[in-house]
């Protein structure tokens, strides 16, 4: 069976500049995919491509292997049976709720329109806010309606655009996991553009790294993390450090904790320096082990403190601790070192110097 | 070229606009282009006479007379606008919309008013001399038919622009700004000095263009006072000297100095990027106690006192006097011929507004809203300047017709333009375009692009989504537009008259011949008429300002 939506090497020109370059990727039916990266990076433009907004300058967008986009062709946004999910909503204000539901659904018979719309109000919690008008409703309230009147017209695939960026950051979370179960619910193909790590997180299958119009990495939530393949993933998400190490072979590295065993690249050649990601979660505080490292910064996180530690070469590692364990600045404390995944890169000696000082 | 198919399919959807675009530019622009095409036109000898003799009166004329104007709406406007967003006192609400009020009074009805109040047999120089006992010749009493009387009489009706700009300028600047300069310990008044007025400037200026551009199209007060100025000279020279060319030349000269004080205002706006705070919170107002409240009272309510409500009485009062013999059927059918202009006008003017702001917004083409600002244009141009530039190429298209259908078909189609309200609804259309156009325009900006896409999405061509979406949005801004265009076209004076068919006359008009005829009480009843509909749009222009701070959706 062909792929929901096919992407082949796509490049977008805005004003003779290329935003966007050489993206590929493809979503199985039912996927929830999230394209992820810093402003500016090219995912709204790309996500505007993808809707018809935006003709392309190279490359092809399929639909269930029917072309929508190639240079000098855009199948018009009305045609492509697509929905998208807005920043700011783009609720029609003069409609009801149950207009504004509707609205896509013109091609139905009133009896069919009515269901559906029931329907996707009883899925969204939304079935005695039928009448209200925009303005009438809260936030997330208003939210709901918006991805319910993106799912009513059963989208080929639902686009969204940082949909909950005007939400709490404390409740994003949880709305894009309810957002999350509704979708899986109607099986629908969803890309989400966000610059959000944890609305990434919480919503996609997979998930793409775009940076300066460039398609890092795409890859399941816990190989982006765990397994970046790139020095600009392994920054961008989560947090962590780089120290200094030295290949001595295949499967072993040598480091100022001592020789690590793990999968190399084989690119790597035996007595290579090479840059080693350290996460704060490889980094178990424990106050029994011999090793120590000095306090240099810590951030109270409620929960947890994390600490940056200054280790005994002078490089940098980041350690979360239970909160309970409260050490002041300048102080050793012991920690231990535990490393599941080994991402190395290349030594950049301007990077690695810069790490160091 | 790769991307030249590409550009052909994408500028094909745009031709429709850009054809309705550039159509109605090219259409409306035909005054002022025939008027500036005039200064290619050699000078004869009407024109050397124009230049040795009154050419220069009617110059300094209109600099004194903008200056003065100048003057007078700043002192009245923002002391008006200072006290009534910085300071509270007694009755301050109700003074920030009444002082609003003046500007339902056209200039030229004001200055008949004002003229019969004060003039030798008028109420207060009778009520002088049997208070005084005084006799004709014992007592010196200042002449009102003068260049100062038409300043303060300009100025008295005029000053409303001042204050709305400030007052909207003042309001949306944080009062934090002010809180911040006394914590430096400067004073209040030292404050509005260094920061408020110099941070009000664009608005400042814009509202002085606005006066200005409005002082030199005045035809009605000068014409009636006697001061030479240009647009009573190229009337006069049209009329009274009979010279078509001198006169479209003269009014060159007028365009000419309207697009210097337009240049001069976008150069200063440019100048100026104040970056407000974002956030306006609730404004923090000086309290007025004591003698201070009961000056501010007293300043507040002489503009309003002598703007409109003692003409409007003195209205009132003729009005009462003269109705039973002025309202008979030809006085209906005044009403009725100002109905039926005003009601062509604002229709065509809504639904080509509409078109053109709608254009605007989904056409891609570069040159849409250039064009779009051409259709706009006419707005900055006297009344009298587009009854020459609209007279001339009719009246040759009039004739041409004519002599063509005589050579070949025999028959005469008379003056099929001129002779009929098409010229002077034309007229109108180019002069009130633009405020059909900003305000259509204005409640089509504030729906955002995400709407058109999402409706788009849902399956929507463009006609669709205007229909669907735009249409019911924009209602409240077509209505807005359509009770402005209505009340500018009644009120519109000089390109009427130079205009209207024989033997059709309006509110304006009637109330002009009458007064020129020194039947000052006669003219009452039309004068009042106008003025009457001229405060609806004031009251609904205060509501939507005191209002745009709600949501958009709120609307509904």
């Amino acid at each position: 069976m062909a792929p929901r939506l096919e992407v082949r090497s796509v490049g977008i020109k805005l004003q003779n500049k290329d935003v966007v370059q050489n993206v590929s990727f493809q979503l199985e039916p039912g996927c929830i995919a999230s394209i992820l990266g810093p402003s500016g990076c090219g995912k709204t433009t790309l996500l505007r491509a993808l809707a018809g907004f935006q003709p392309v300058s190279s490359g092809e967008i399929h639909v269930h292997a029917r072309l929508f986009s190639k240079a000098q062709f855009t199948l018009s946004p009305e045609k492509r049976h697509i929905s998208m999910m807005f920043q700011d909503l783009a609720l029609f204000p003069h409609l009801t709720v149950k207009q504004n539901i509707g609205f896509g659904l013109k091609s139905l018979d009133p009896g069919e329109k009515r269901a559906r719309t029931r329907q996707v109000l009883e899925l969204t919690e939304l079935e005695h806010k039928g009448d209200k008008y925009p303005h009438q409703l809260s936030t997330g309230q208003q939210q709901r309606v918006a991805l319910a009147r993106a799912l009513a017209p059963r989208p080929e695939i639902l686009l969204l655009d940082e949909p909950f960026s005007n939400l709490d950051p404390d409740l994003r979370e949880q709305v894009a996991t309810g957002v999350r179960k509704i979708l899986k619910h109607e099986n629908v193909t969803a890309v989400l553009v966000t610059h959000d790590q944890n609305e990434a997180f919480a919503m996609a299958d997979e998930i793409g790294v775009m940076v300066k119009g460039r398609m890092e990495q795409w890859d399941s939530a816990y190989s982006i993390y765990h397994r970046p393949k790139t020095r600009f993933v392994a920054d961008f998400i989560g947090l962590g450090s780089m120290i200094p190490a030295k290949v001595l072979d295949a499967h072993t590295l040598n480091t100022e904790f001592g020789k690590i065993r793990g999968d190399l690249d084989p690119s790597f050649a035996s007595g290579e320096e090479v840059d080693l990601l350290v996460r704060p979660d490889d980094i178990p505080h424990d106050d029994s082990s011999p090793i120590t490292a000095l306090v240099e910064e810590k951030r109270f996180r409620g929960a947890e403190f994390l600490y940056k530690l200054r280790l005994q070469s002078g490089n940098f590692v980041l350690c979360y601790a239970s909160s309970h364990h409260d050490h002041q600045i300048g102080e050793p404390i012991g920690i231990k070192f535990d490393l599941e995944h080994l991402v190395v890169f290349a030594r950049e000696p301007a990077l690695s110097r810069g790490k160091q000082s | 070229m790769p991307g030249f198919i590409q550009r052909i399919r994408q500028q094909k959807s745009d031709l429709g606009w850009l054809i309705c675009t550039v159509g109605a530019a090219l259409l409306l622009s035909i005054p002022v282009v025939t008027v500036l095409y005039s200064i290619t036109l050699p000078a004869n000898d009407i024109w050397s006479h124009l230049w040795s003799t009154v050419l220069a009166d009617y110059a300094l004329n209109s600099f004194v007379l903008a200056a003065g104007v100048c003057i007078g709406t700043s002192l009245i406007g923002i002391t008006t606008a200072w006290l009534c967003s910085a300071c509270t006192f007694p009755g301050r609400k109700i003074f920030s919309w009444t002082l609003l009020l003046p500007l339902a009074f056209p200039p030229y009805i004001i200055a008949y008013t004002y003229t019969g109040m004060l003039d030798f047999a008028g109420p207060v120089q009778t009520a002088m001399r049997s208070v005084f006992g005084w006799e004709y010749g014992d007592y010196w009493f200042p002449e009102i038919r003068s260049i100062t009387g038409a300043i303060i009489m300009i100025s008295l009706v005029l000053y409303p622009y001042v204050y709305l700009l400030l007052r909207t300028a003042f309001s949306e600047q944080s009062s934090s700004l002010r809180e911040a300069s006394h914590m430096f310990g400067v004073g209040s008044y030292r404050t509005l000095f260094t920061i408020i007025l110099p941070m009000a400037r664009p608005a400042l200026v814009a509202g002085l263009t606005l006066v200005v551009m409005e002082t030199l199209a005045d035809y009605g007060t000068v014409h009636y006072f006697g001061v030479p100025t240009f647009t009573t000279g190229i009337l006069r020279t049209w009329f009274g000297l009979g010279d078509r060319v001198a006169a479209t030349q003269l009014a060159s000269l007028l365009l000419l100095c309207v697009f210097a004080v337009i240049l001069a205002e976008r150069y200063m706006r440019k100048a100026v990027h104040h970056q407000n705070p974002t956030k306006v919170q609730k404004s923090w107002r000086y309290p007025l106690t004591g003698i201070k409240a009961i000056a501010a009272v007293l300043i507040c309510s002489l503009p309003v006192f002598l703007g409109f409500i003692i003409p409007s009485v003195q209205l009132g009062a003729w009005a009462m006097k003269t109705a039973p013999e002025i309202v008979d059927s030809s006085f209906f059918t005044l009403i009725f011929n100002t109905l039926q202009l005003t009601v062509i006008v604002t229709g065509i003017i809504i639904v080509a507004a509409t078109v053109l702001a709608y254009g605007k917004r989904v056409g891609t083409h570069f040159s849409i809203p250039y064009t779009v600002n051409i259709s706009a244009m006419g707005y900055a141009v006297p009344g009298v300047i587009i009854a020459v530039g609209v007279l001339l190429p009719f009246a040759w298209l009039d004739n041409a017709l004519d002599a063509w259908l005589q050579q070949h078909f025999k028959i005469s189609s008379g003056l099929i333009l001129t002779g009929t309200l098409a010229s002077l609804a034309f007229a109108h259309v180019v002069r009130f375009m633009a405020i059909g156009l900003n305000s259509v325009d204005a409640s089509l900006a504030k729906i955002h692009r995400s709407i058109d896409d999402a409706a788009q999405l849902l399956g929507r061509k463009t006609f669709e989504r205007f229909a669907s979406i735009h249409l019911p949005m924009i209602r409240g801004g077509i209505l807005t537009a359509a009770l402005l265009v209505f009340v500018e076209v009644t009120k519109e004076l000089p390109a009427t008259l130079v205009l209207r068919p024989f033997d059709f006359n309006t509110l304006a008009v009637r109330t002009y011949e009458l007064a020129s005829d020194e039947r000052l009480a006669d003219a009452a009843c039309s004068a009042l008429l106008i003025v009457a509909i001229s405060v609806l749009p004031i009251l609904i222009l205060n509501r939507s300002i005191v209002q745009s701070g709600v949501i958009h959706g709120a609307q509904t």
